[in-house]
């Protein structure tokens, strides 16, 4: 079964955080994605830009509205995902809660269709 | 003698003064607190359905939450929850939940709660049946300690999914399907028989530790994530050893939990940092519960009748001897780890044996045994990379030593051993 992580956190206090917290946490994010790999249960991961430079588009009525930002104005805010094959649900929150974003914010975790 | 079917008939005193009513719910807390399982295991021996008791109990505490503030608290708030409760049970059993056989047992039970509500004698204790077919062979072995945290303790299945880390409508379904379990499967409120005893006792001091939580696997000494059930697991503990007054295995679990607990403030510096068991500050360990699991190990020895959970506790004895010795005594440690390992070859017990022999003895002959752990246990297992770290670091193995880090930093589930970790290799 595959399962997206999705990593919300405060997307300010990130960008306002000094180099030391910046450097520690994308070390502490490369070991949790090697840890993933060395267990086979990674599939994918990306880190996304801020909010800043998201787009949104909505077709509706035959019109189509494209706006500034992201689609919900949130406190916390998607900054990144992993997609994991794991054998269950236990084990997809088992690996969410080792997310060096657990502590710093929440993950959502998603089952993903599959045909 | 009481009005069936009235349980404000049992009420006693005259109706609280205003602004009391906060004692009255404290009271119905307290009472919930101390007599919950006592209740549950009450009803449920007598009906063998779980979950009707509950159900009929969380109504009963309802109407006490209704009555008590207007009429006062009763004379036996027990008594009444009980009359209140078997009036539901009733009505429940009258709407077929119940096979049609089981409403004679089901009406005598009734009327048992009721003679015993009125008298003074105070009704027995099932708990001893009930923590022993929370951990029935039946019930699937991961229901097991969120059975009992439910069932005898009164926790709720959201705050049991949090320290489990599940799903909570996940361990809402596996709760009822246990106690589905318990009525249909006809699984009996009686005592094991001799013969079965040691193994079903197993079962529950094991599903006991469970709820103490997974922290105490952890070579480096410390994950407080779970601390919300640890005082819970304790107060089990403390009840199944009421229960079973002088056995040495429920008397090794308490004691082995106690020393546990002693540490927990020692685990963390002011600013929230990681501290090992080795650089703990001793003075920082609570004395008091350290005494208490020395005299309760010391009471279990006297059966002569060693068993995992006594020698888990020795191993934590001796660690706590170096508040006394001002060292640590690796030898004896290695030497009960060894004992441990062929009694209970969990993971855990075997990667504490490599870290003991690798102080003991050698960094060499610890590696060695860690080494020997099967590959697919140990894939997710932190406290294994933890240590697989800090020895090949000790050997001087710098390259393999990283990797291990790695691994350790990335199964990581608390942030200040991760902090911990990644200041020991250098992040």
């Amino acid at each position: 079964m595959q399962y997206l992580l999705m990593i919300y956190r405060d997307e300010a206090a990130m960008l306002a955080a000094n180099k030391e917290t910046v450097d520690r946490t994308i070390a502490a994010y490369a070991a949790y994605t090697e840890a993933m790999k060395k267990a086979g249960v990674y599939i994918g991961a990306n880190r996304l830009r801020p909010t800043t430079s998201a787009t949104t588009v909505r077709n509706s009525a035959g019109k189509t509205n494209v706006s500034d930002g992201p689609f919900a104005e949130t406190k916390e805010q998607l900054g990144g995902y992993y997609l994991i094959e794991a054998p269950d649900t236990d084990a997809a929150l088992s690996w969410a809660a080792r997310c060096p974003g657990a502590s710093q914010g929440a993950i959502e975790v998603r089952p993903v269709w599959t045909a | 003698m009481i009005a069936r079917g009235n349980p404000s008939a049992n009420l006693a005193g005259p109706p609280p003064r205003n602004g009391a009513l906060e004692e009255v719910h404290e009271s119905i807390e307290r009472v919930a607190r101390d007599s919950y399982g006592r209740l549950v295991a009450f009803l449920a021996a007598r009906s063998r359905d779980v979950a009707a008791a509950e159900d009929a109990l969380a109504d009963a505490f309802r109407a006490a939450l209704e009555a008590w503030p207007r009429s006062g608290l009763p004379e036996s708030p027990e008594a009444w929850l009980l009359v209140a409760a078997r009036r539901r049970m009733i009505d429940g059993a009258r709407r077929a939940r119940v096979h049609a056989d089981a409403m004679p047992t089901l009406l005598a039970a009734a009327d048992e709660a009721a003679d015993l509500a009125g008298s003074a004698v105070a009704f027995p204790d099932e708990r001893l049946k009930l923590l022993f077919i929370c951990a029935h062979p039946a019930i699937d072995a991961a229901a097991r300690t969120p059975l009992m945290l439910q069932v005898v303790l009164g926790l709720d299945a959201a705050r049991i999914a949090s320290a489990f880390l599940v799903r909570p409508a996940t361990m809402g379904q596996r709760l009822s399907r246990a106690k589905a379990k318990i009525r249909d499967a006809g699984i009996g409120f009686e005592l094991p028989e001799a013969a079965e005893l040691p193994s079903r006792e197993d079962a529950v001091l094991e599903a006991i530790y469970a709820a103490y939580g997974s922290g105490w696997d952890d070579v480096a000494g410390a994950d407080p994530r779970r601390s919300g059930l640890s005082t819970e697991a304790i107060e089990l503990g403390r009840l199944l050893l009421r229960l079973m007054p002088g056995d040495p295995e429920v008397q090794g679990l308490l004691a082995l939990m106690l020393y546990c607990e002693s540490r927990r403030d020692a685990r963390r510096t002011a600013d929230g940092e990681f501290v090992p068991l080795s650089e703990q500050d001793p003075s920082c360990w609570a004395m008091a519960m350290i005494t208490e699991a020395e005299q309760t190990l010391r009471a279990a020895g006297r059966a002569n009748r060693v068993g995992r959970f006594q020698l888990e506790a020795a191993i934590q004895s001796a660690h706590a001897q170096r508040a006394l010795a001002g060292r640590t005594d690796w030898q004896s440690i290695a030497l009960l780890y060894e004992g441990l390992v062929s009694l209970a070859p969990t993971i855990g017990a075997l990667v504490g044996r490599a870290a003991a022999i690798a102080e003991a003895r050698d960094v060499a002959t610890g590696w060695a045994l860690l080494q020997a752990i099967p590959n697919e246990a140990i894939e997710t297992y932190q406290p294994y990379w933890a240590l697989a770290a800090h020895l090949l670091k000790r050997a001087g193995r710098g390259a393999e030593a990283a990797d291990a880090y790695t691994r350790a930093i990335g199964l990581c589930e608390d942030p200040a051993i991760r902090d911990f970790l990644m200041r020991q290799a250098g992040r």
